[in-house]
């Protein structure tokens, strides 16, 4: 039949030029030409979950700040501490009501124009007056200033103001940024790179601006590509179309160990996957119900079968990481079920039909709330379920979106509910805390629990306490909350993230602020 | 979801080639009378208006479902679209009630639909609930993408699939026939996904010709674009295939045959023209049934669709965006149907209303 070759040849006629121009693509495969200067003509690929969809710094969850386009006024290093950003010195008046920024002299935007009090003062002022970011969460009265001198004045003392000023949603962007409507609608920030092109909801292209003040990226071009799917992630890392692969998750990164050409990289974050319980449920209102409910869980199993890891198992509610606020002379969070149900039974709780408890002729039946966002945790809920079943608690598991968990706690319907939380959302824990263990109840915090010893304690921090003084508060913290458990800790969380040996100096932040992708280098590898 | 008629129901039309052609042969099995151009240029302004009509009452029909749904659903939506906003680390209850006053959530819903047809009136669509985008250039974006991936992985298809069917049908029952059965069943059974992963090891780790996900590059659409073609081309294989061994065993085929045209002639007049009949037909309704294949293709490889913008939509409660999507894929759905109709019309000229024929 007449039909068939010509039909193949149009097969092949149409796949050939695909593949052909498949090859010229510009992924970041292995046979990148070289460029006179010995480093490889192409931009360095980043994939990483995040996805841009706008790009209002207080929305965009970090994602220019993360690329180093755009600056905060106070920066942070990889252990957390704080350091210039923007500012290269800041301080407090005698009252601590009033703070002094003073703003690196030569830095400017990319559009040529220089950084001064006045764009610092429209971008803290819209963070400040936009619901849920932490500078809303601080006493901030004013922002002003002139030239290269920034000024806040607070309604009160507080004395972590230079660490929310590292909250990403600060950073500081040149007047030209703005609509006319107050609207962000681009991003021309002050840092080493400056923005070439922005494909929502998919890539960002960055190259490194002439006019940074400091020492100019060795790696010129990035083009950041949003991968929603961490198995094809994982699969862009071994076929080399990224450089740098983010929020590998255990089970792809156990896959992975084998291969060649990768480095992998890992961070402890100061993020805890912890269960929050309502206080004032006749149950798990009972310290002793949530004591057994924290000796039923296998936190070490769970953290070698879900997270891939034992040193994850959560001894206490901060990770080690967390040097101020992880207290080793703490009495660690152990499994025992035997001692779990002896512990019910002294509170009353008698073995019903099924095998679920029951007091006064009520069976102890709870909802758990999860969501899928971070992928571990609607597996770790399943895991806690079993547990709670083994020693008589039934828990219906429900995984739905995130903001269920804030709506039941407005609502008063939460039991319980999993998730991770950043408690360094700003470098400064306590900033978090604050608002956490706030005696009225927190979205992502205690729910119908407080304590006077713990609050006094953290209004001491916030004063400003130093040395004996503040360890001493700190450590009324973390045993109060060791002891009452109105948060159970589960696991700490640590990220990573896989490097191609194409690219050297490339370090996790534990804050997750930045990828320092200006600090990186092309290696020797990448040349030849 | 449908995936379109089962292996065998394929019909065999009667010959349209001949409608035209009575003058040369004289000799029409089919016997129908011709029409005029004229005829048919009629048939399709009427069809273009009836569609026209038809998209307009979809659309309407299909954003005010999607508003009632939404606004059924249970949990709160100003929760939901605060989470969308602001990541789960930041959606509490302030956040959320701040997103309830600026968009004005707690209106009645009547008020919110009235304005919302309004503003569609004058083609206006909004902007998102959570991005603050411009909805009309979110779903231009997304269903440009879209399109782009359908139309190749159509084009991949047809030609994967018309070429095994007519191989198949040369001799029913042989080697090619069973292997191209072979393929149809595997293609078929095996879900987009799995052929996804299946084709990135392949095509873009082992052989390293292509990129594994994103967008940005032509070589970028290569990959999804054949997952979905080796799904669509299995159906497309099958019919081709019956549809050419019902034609090639016709009346019409042997009288030609008898005639004594060659074998390529015969193809080109009769075979083609028939089997075209069926497979324009078919494969509209897989461009349709494609758009369920997007979503998840899309997700796989990272691919900013339409079916990409509409999962966000929907996690988030992003009404207007929601109905952007809707209204774009009615509205593709009467235009697939309407080119099928009018390509069908001119494949096949005979009049098909009574009123015509009298």
């Amino acid at each position: 039949m007449r039909a068939r070759p010509a039909a193949l040849a149009a097969t092949t006629a149409l796949l050939v030029p695909l593949s052909a121009c498949a090859s010229g693509a510009d992924g970041a495969g292995g046979d990148a030409v070289a460029s006179p200067g010995g480093a490889p003509d192409r931009p360095l690929v980043v994939a990483g979950s995040y996805e841009v969809h706008n790009v209002d710094p207080t929305t965009a969850g970090g994602l220019f700040t993360r690329l180093e386009v755009a600056e905060t006024l106070v920066a942070t290093d990889l252990d957390g501490t704080l350091v210039p950003g923007l500012a290269t010195s800041w301080e407090a008046s005698e009252d601590q009501l009033t703070w002094t920024f003073s703003l690196r002299e030569t830095a400017t935007f990319h559009d040529g124009t220089d950084v001064d009090a006045d764009a610092v003062a429209t971008a803290l002022t819209r963070a400040h007056s936009t619901e849920g970011t932490p500078i809303a969460t601080a006493p901030i009265a004013d922002v002003g200033g002139e030239g290269d001198t920034v000024t806040v004045t607070l309604t009160e003392p507080f004395a972590s103001l230079p660490a929310v000023a590292a909250d990403t949603t600060g950073q500081v962007l040149a007047p030209a940024s703005y609509g006319a409507d107050g609207s962000v609608t681009q991003v021309i920030g002050s840092g080493p790179y400056e923005v070439v092109e922005v494909v929502a909801p998919s890539s960002v292209v960055v190259t490194a601006a002439d006019t940074w003040d400091g020492d100019a990226p060795a790696i010129t071009d990035v083009r950041y590509q949003s991968v929603g799917r961490s198995e094809a992630r994982a699969l862009m890392a071994t076929s080399g179309d990224a450089d740098l692969v983010l929020g590998m998750d255990p089970t792809a990164l156990a896959g992975m160990a084998t291969a060649d050409g990768l480095t992998t990289l890992s961070v402890t974050l100061p993020r805890t996957v912890l269960l929050k319980l309502d206080g004032a449920d006749p149950a798990l209102g009972d310290p002793a119900v949530r004591t057994a409910i924290s000796l039923a869980l296998d936190r070490e199993g769970m953290a070698t079968a879900i997270l891939k890891d034992p040193e994850l198992a959560a001894t206490q509610l901060f990770a080690p990481s967390l040097t101020e606020w992880h207290d080793e002379d703490l009495e660690p969070l152990t499994y025992d079920q035997d001692e779990a149900r002896s512990l019910l039974a002294a509170a009353g709780w008698t073995p019903g039909s099924g095998g679920t408890l029951e007091k006064d002729g009520q069976r102890l039946t709870v909802t758990l709330r999860t969501f899928p966002d971070r992928a571990e945790l609607p597996p770790l809920a399943t895991a806690i379920q079993a547990a709670l079943a083994a020693v008589g608690i039934e828990v219906e598991v429900l995984v739905g979106n995130s903001s269920e968990i804030p709506a039941a706690h407005a609502a008063g319907t939460l039991d319980l509910a999993l998730y991770s939380r950043n408690v360094a959302l700003v470098p400064d824990p306590l900033v978090t805390l604050l608002t956490d263990l706030a005696p009225e109840g927190a979205d992502w915090g205690v729910m119908n629990w407080q304590d006077a010893g713990l609050t006094a304690a953290l209004g001491t921090l916030a004063d400003g306490a130093t040395g004996d003084e503040a360890a001493a508060a700190r450590a009324e913290v973390t045993s109060t909350l060791q002891e009452q458990l109105p948060l159970i800790p589960v696991a700490w969380y640590r990220q990573s993230a896989v490097v191609s040996d194409a690219v050297d100096g490339l370090e996790l932040d534990p804050l997750e602020r930045s990828w320092r992708l200006s600090a990186a280098t092309w290696s020797a590898a990448a040349a030849g | 979801m449908s995936t379109g008629a089962p292996a065998g129901t394929a019909t065999t039309p009667p010959d349209v080639t001949d409608g035209d052609r009575t003058d040369q042969d004289g000799a029409a099995p089919a016997a129908l009378p011709p029409v005029t151009d004229g005829g048919v240029g009629r048939a399709v302004l009427l069809l273009l208006v009836r569609r026209a009509l038809q998209a307009v009452g979809v659309v309407v029909a299909v954003t005010t479902a999607c508003f009632a749904i939404m606004h059924t659903l249970p949990g709160d939506a100003a929760y939901r679209i605060a989470a969308g906003r602001y990541g789960y680390d930041f959606v509490t209850a302030a956040s959320a009630e701040a997103v309830r006053a600026e968009l004005g959530l707690d209106r009645p819903p009547w008020q919110q639909l009235v304005g919302w047809w309004g503003d569609a009136a004058r083609l206006q669509l909004g902007t998102s609930l959570v991005t603050g985008a411009d909805v009309r250039h979110e779903v231009l974006h997304g269903l440009g993408h879209t399109l782009q991936l359908a139309g190749l992985a159509l084009l991949l298809a047809s030609v994967l699939g018309i070429a095994a069917g007519a191989a198949a049908a040369h001799r029913p029952g042989g080697a090619v026939d069973r292997l191209v059965g072979t393929w149809v069943v595997l293609a078929r059974s095996l879900p987009p996904f799995v052929v996804g992963l299946l084709l990135v090891v392949l095509l873009a780790v082992q052989a390293g010709l292509l990129p594994v996900a994103g967008s940005g590059t032509p070589a970028h659409a290569v990959l999804p674009a054949l997952t979905l073609a080796v799904g669509l081309s299995g159906l497309v294989a099958r019919v081709t295939r019956d549809a050419v061994v019902h034609v090639r065993s016709s009346e019409y085929v042997r009288f030609a045959q008898t005639r004594g045209l060659g074998a390529g002639a015969v193809l080109r007049r009769h075979v083609l023209r028939n089997v075209g009949t069926t497979l324009v037909a078919y494969l509209g309704v897989q461009a349709l049934v494609l758009v369920e294949g997007v979503i998840v293709v899309e997700s796989v490889f990272a691919w900013p669709g339409i079916g990409h913008t509409l999962v966000h939509g929907v996690f988030w409660r992003d009404v207007p965006v929601i109905q952007g999507t809707a209204i774009a894929l009615a509205l593709a759905v009467v235009a697939v149907n309407t080119v099928v109709d009018v390509a069908t019309l001119l494949l096949d000229p005979r009049p098909r209303e009574t009123a015509v024929v009298a």
